[in-house]
């Protein structure tokens, strides 16, 4: 049976938990807001790059010349992976979630004779892999989705680092998973494959952070005739690249605002959670504080009456 | 041609749009050499090299805003003309004695490098560095 006092300090630390979790929840809130922000701003960008990605590949001719982040390498023996996930933990499942969907398809990819790599953007999900698949690991990135601002040079660290190691011939294919930012409530793994690059999937633009869907995609693919200075094949083959770094920016960007909406509502849990055991302990608090009145005045009054 | 018909001018970064306005003409710095649009141009996809946009606004006493970029697409329509570059500032907002240090520093780790790649890097970086200069002086820097 615990002391009055044992209860009391309960009381307090949960209490102070719960300032913490309001706190961070509130926090989490407004990085949320300003995370959102940033991603419809980053979208005009987003939106004229495969505007201008599917108007350049109607023009072009794929032929065995053309850019091998266009064609593949011919093979699709080596995988990369590049999984953007979170710095910090308390955000529910967001980072676990991703590490299970990553490690399903490290397994998937292994059971037919595929060789993976890893490279990590965000400590998180790294350390929820590196006990099975540490070996794989080629690199991890960090300090980057954390800050108030996902900047755009750090996206291109990233691509900088898997173009080279494209060039050098060390994977076929490259995917990118991360966290898709549905709503504040919903956040999911996603895999989209980045290397080679998809050209029919170019034009159909997926629903960005802000929820809106670009409109103007459709009218503005019409007015062709095009030229190109200098030609297609050129323009394409430096497009890739970017396009790249592109996606790269944009899954941080998505995943930075999913981790603050995730945040938000594990804290906003957390917090209920608190009140609740507050609740409930200040309950039986007052149940063991009556009891030991009762025996106290069971005490006196026994006392007295054995006078 | 109509003369009233202004060009609907757009730079944006990966970041964020950051200009938007209407301009009677837009030189940009093509990779075969400068191109000057106007409202009714042809439609043209073009990448560009480093070097610097003029946007020349209807007013002709008013001086021409000029914008450093670092290389990238313009997406060019009758009405439009949409720039997309990884990073652009204000030619006025560029600092010669800083970017000659950072010249030096980066030949400095240039001559530390020993990774092909590294260097290659190092390599972009300077380049980068020599077109803001020639945007200031209009000179080239060899």
């Amino acid at each position: 049976m615990p002391s009055l006092r044992d209860y009391r300090d309960r009381i307090k630390s949960v209490k102070s938990t719960k300032k913490i979790t309001s706190a961070m929840k509130m926090v989490a809130a407004s990085k949320l807001r300003r995370a959102q922000e940033h991603a419809e701003a980053a979208q005009p960008y987003a939106q004229a790059m495969s505007d201008m990605l599917a108007r350049v590949a109607k023009n072009v001719v794929i032929n065995a010349s053309s850019s091998r982040l266009l064609v593949g390498t011919g093979s699709d023996k080596k995988h990369l992976i590049v999984v953007v996930s979170a710095d910090r933990g308390l955000c529910g499942g967001f980072n676990s979630n991703l590490a299970r969907a990553v490690s399903q398809k490290i397994h998937v990819l292994e059971s037919e004779g595929k060789s993976v790599g890893l490279v990590f953007v965000g400590r998180k999900a790294r350390d929820v892999l590196k006990g099975f698949h540490g070996s794989k690991i080629w690199d991890s990135f960090f300090g980057m989705t954390g800050k108030n601002k996902v900047e755009f040079v750090d996206a291109n660290e990233v691509t900088g680092y898997i173009l080279d190691k494209f060039e050098a011939g060390e994977y076929d294919i490259c995917h990118l998973a991360y966290n898709h930012f549905v709503s504040v409530l919903t956040q999911k793994p996603v895999m989209d494959q980045i290397i080679p690059f998809n050209l029919d999937a170019a034009g159909d633009d997926k629903k960005d952070v802000s929820g809106k869907q670009a409109e103007k995609a459709e009218t503005s693919t019409l007015v062709s005739p095009y030229a190109f200075e200098p030609e297609e094949e050129k323009i394409l083959s430096a497009l890739l690249p970017r396009n790249i770094g592109v996606q790269i920016y944009r899954a941080m960007l998505d995943s930075a605002a999913g981790e603050q909406a995730a945040r938000m509502t594990a804290m906003d849990n957390a917090t209920r959670n608190a009140g609740e055991m507050i609740n409930d302990l200040t309950l039986q608090y007052n149940r063991a504080r009556q009891a030991y009145i009762t025996k106290e005045l069971i005490e006196i009054i026994s006392g007295a009456e054995a006078l | 041609m109509n003369e009233t018909q202004a060009l609907q001018f757009e730079l944006v970064s990966p970041e964020e749009k950051l200009v938007s306005e209407p301009v009677k003409m837009a030189v940009i710095p093509g990779e075969e050499g400068e191109l000057g649009i106007g409202a009714q141009h042809a439609s043209l996809v073009a990448s560009l090299k480093p070097g610097v946009v003029t946007l020349h606004k209807d007013s002709t006493n008013e001086a021409p805003r000029k914008i450093f970029i670092t290389g990238g697409f313009a997406d060019i329509t009758s009405t439009n003309c949409t720039i997309l570059a990884e990073e652009a500032i204000d030619v006025t907002k560029l600092d010669q004695a800083k970017i000659e240090q950072d010249i030096k520093d980066l030949q400095e780790d240039m001559s530390m490098a020993s990774e092909p790649l590294d260097k290659k890097r190092i390599q972009r970086k300077i380049d980068l560095a020599k077109a803001k200069i020639s945007a200031l002086t209009g000179k080239i820097v060899l």
